[in-house]
């Protein structure tokens, strides 16, 4: 998709006024976040657990190198073929060669946020092939031509009425002309409709959850089963996965997993994890005659190099976006390209450049959160203070910004200045708020107060309780 | 140069002072990593964490009664007494209540019945191989799934399955760990069973 990042606050202001969107985020902290707390609160080993997935991952990234070769070897050990991209063209077009190749017409596809970050679709399209998405959340998407808003519930947004409305004018002209408004009728509905898709597909492309260096194995992780039948019926299965993807062997595989789920749905293990090694094997009755990884640097490569290192350990399970309170109000699209999140806040100005996603990192509140439950305690927040210390540096601010910023710094670093012009401040808004105790309106903050009141603060500041407080104890 | 080299020479550059464990060790002999305490009653773990994820259990003295359950079912589930079972249950005492063929699924068939290599009671899961004798497709194609699971096929975690895979040989195609029916919450976060692959899951116990 076109990055529309640089539009972020015009993206906030639409999703802070869209009612449906608001009432879908509030599910979304019900849901996951309760789900993965108690799930969490059954296993005493899950803090070790995470300590022990930060150390496998960073032992990765160390080596990736011999990781990657060996994974390479042992998938072409196995009949299948390894290809390498430097950038998402180079790994569109290498999709588009084996589709030409194997004469495909039909492709159908399981969740990857690879394909998302490439824009496989499109390219697929363009060539006249027919591509249609398997996990239920990305056909309904599909079907309203809209990015996922999540990496894991990539149709989070949208309710059980707006699904209802797309299926109904997307499956009339299979036979399917009733209105339903039943999440087991949709759902059955899909079923049947992606059924024969399955087998019709020549080409099935999944992502990969994790490729296994010992084994050359790429895991997919499903509830659905979707991304099993699409690596299953087709002649042809192609994973398209990033280089940091790999892991060394079935144990650590094993160790990330039990992290995974637990800190994406809240489930224990998802219904299906699927280790897919080379094509079919002599004798097999089913699976595909051929086998491919698409292996994707784009960008990751000079992450690795960097300040960001620490983000490529990430197990994309969504948690840190289901935690955050800003993504819990503004929603996914607002990021606008395909990572959401604080995840996405981080990696998007690495894929795209700051100009395009500086303001992702400026809307953290810094709360902490999202680093509180990554399963690889990735330090979110210090990450994307180093996104805004690189636009303060790079004068990437607007200028009222950076001198407002400036000014700030100037007498902050002064306490005996600072502390009287604070309480002398405090003191005013104070007196002004009084009564109501808040602001429905400030001048120069209507941005900011459009969506929401300003509590009028208390009395006296921080420092100056901490002084009484203090001295009484004394 | 190719792109391959390219990045291998990115990746080598920022990765070559190299301290900690050696890789290839790490491959060769997989170091003990933490696993969760699971208790004694391996076998009431399975059951209890297969339940949880939607899947059913039977228990059952021997082949002979495995083969009654899986009539009996069907029936509960108000099926045609038909069924597609991997080539490997060619052994079973099958009778003729049921009409049985083998094979993989094109997908019209209600019922496949499949043996496991192994179970874990860590997650109440059940490990499926590809092969001559056990085609993929039976997993994920019927509506119903039943695993025929013999009670010495329990393993505690996750890796003592790799240690037995490790031991059998050649790692197949695919290998499919499998914790209860398709299911799917992309619908304003509810559940529903039955998403694209089986609405059941039912594995019936050999107690040996
Ligand atoms: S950054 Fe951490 S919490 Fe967020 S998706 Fe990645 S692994 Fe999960």
């Amino acid at each position: 998709m076109q990055p529309q990042s640089h539009r972020f606050k015009q993206n906030v202001s639409v999703a802070l006024q869209d009612v449906q969107l608001q009432k879908a985020l509030e599910r979304v902290q019900e849901g996951f976040v309760d789900k993965r707390a108690a799930v969490v609160s059954t296993l005493p080993e899950f803090e070790q657990l995470r300590e022990q997935g930060k150390a496998i991952r960073n032992h990765v990234l160390d080596n990736l190198d011999f990781y990657l070769q060996r994974f390479e070897s042992q998938v072409q050990a196995r009949g299948g073929q390894v290809h390498w991209a430097e950038n998402a063209q180079q790994a569109r077009d290498i999709v588009r060669d084996i589709c030409k190749r194997v004469g495909a017409k039909m492709v159908i596809k399981g969740k990857s946020m690879i394909s998302e970050e490439i824009a496989l679709n499109d390219a697929l399209e363009a060539d006249g092939l027919d591509v249609v998405e398997s996990d239920l959340g990305e056909y309904i998407l599909q079907l309203a031509q809209e990015p996922p808003s999540h990496i894991i519930a990539p149709a989070i947004h949208k309710t059980k009425a707006q699904i209802s409305e797309l299926f109904y004018h997307a499956h009339q002209k299979l036979g399917y002309t009733r209105k339903l408004d039943t999440v087991p009728d949709l759902v059955n509905e899909a079923r049947e409709v992606l059924r024969s898709r399955y087998l019709e597909a020549d080409v099935g492309i999944t992502g990969a959850n994790f490729l296994v260096a010992e084994t050359g194995s790429n895991i997919i992780v499903t509830n659905e089963g979707n991304g099993d039948l699409s690596c299953t019926l087709p002649r042809v299965h192609i994973v398209t996965a990033s280089i940091d993807k790999v892991v060394p062997t079935l144990d650590d595989a094993s160790a990330l997993l039990r992290l995974l789920a637990r800190s994406a749905t809240g489930q224990e293990i998802t219904s299906y994890t699927t280790f897919s090694s080379g094509p079919k094997r002599a004798g097999d009755p089913d699976g595909p005659d051929e086998y491919h990884v698409v292996l994707l640097d784009n960008g990751r490569t000079e992450m690795l190099a960097g300040a960001f290192r620490d983000m490529l350990r990430c197990i994309r399970c969504g948690a840190c976006m289901n935690h955050c309170p800003v993504y819990g109000v503004i929603g996914g699209h607002s990021y606008g390209w395909v990572y959401p999140g604080p995840m996405g806040s981080v990696l998007t100005p690495n894929f795209l450049g700051l100009d395009e996603a500086g303001d992702l990192a400026n809307a953290c509140t810094m709360n902490g959160h999202c680093a509180s439950v990554c399963p690889v305690k990735i330090p979110l927040p210090d990450l994307l203070r180093e996104h805004r210390r690189r636009q303060f540096e790079r004068k990437l601010q607007p200028r009222f910004a950076r001198f407002a910023l400036a000014a700030w710094a100037t007498i902050v670093r002064r306490p005996r200045h600072y502390q009287p012009l604070m309480s002398m401040g405090i003191r005013i808004l104070n007196r002004l708020g009084r009564g109501k105790g808040r602001f429905k309106s400030l001048p120069m903050l209507g941005a900011w107060t459009q969506t929401r009141d300003l509590p009028a603060p208390q009395t006296q500041t921080f420092q100056s309780l901490w002084k009484k407080q203090r001295g009484d104890e004394r | 140069m190719s792109a391959r080299e390219r990045i291998l020479n990115r990746v080598r550059a920022v990765t070559a002072d190299k301290n900690g464990d050696d890789p290839a060790r790490r491959i060769a002999e997989p170091p003990r990593l933490i696993r969760p305490d699971l208790g004694d009653d391996l076998v009431q773990r399975f059951g209890e964490k297969l339940t949880l994820g939607g899947g059913s259990l039977a228990r059952v003295q021997d082949l002979q009664q495995a083969v009654v359950e899986i009539e009996l079912f069907i029936r509960d589930a108000e099926l045609a007494l038909s069924l597609r079972a991997a080539p490997a249950l060619k052994g079973l005492p099958w009778g003729d209540a049921l009409e049985v063929s083998f094979g993989p699924s094109a997908g019209d068939d209600l019922v496949s019945v499949t043996p496991a290599f192994c179970a874990i009671a860590e997650t109440g899961s059940v490990v499926l191989l590809s092969g001559e004798h056990s085609p993929t497709t039976l997993n994920f194609l019927p509506d119903v799934h039943i695993v025929v699971v013999e009670s010495n096929q329990l393993v505690r975690h996750f890796e003592d399955a790799w240690i037995k895979l490790r031991e059998s040989g050649e790692i197949p195609r695919t290998v499919n760990i499998i914790t209860g029916p398709s299911k799917t919450a992309d619908v304003e976060q509810t559940l529903q069973i039955g998403a694209h692959g089986p609405r059941k899951l039912h594995v019936i116990w050999i107690d040996r």
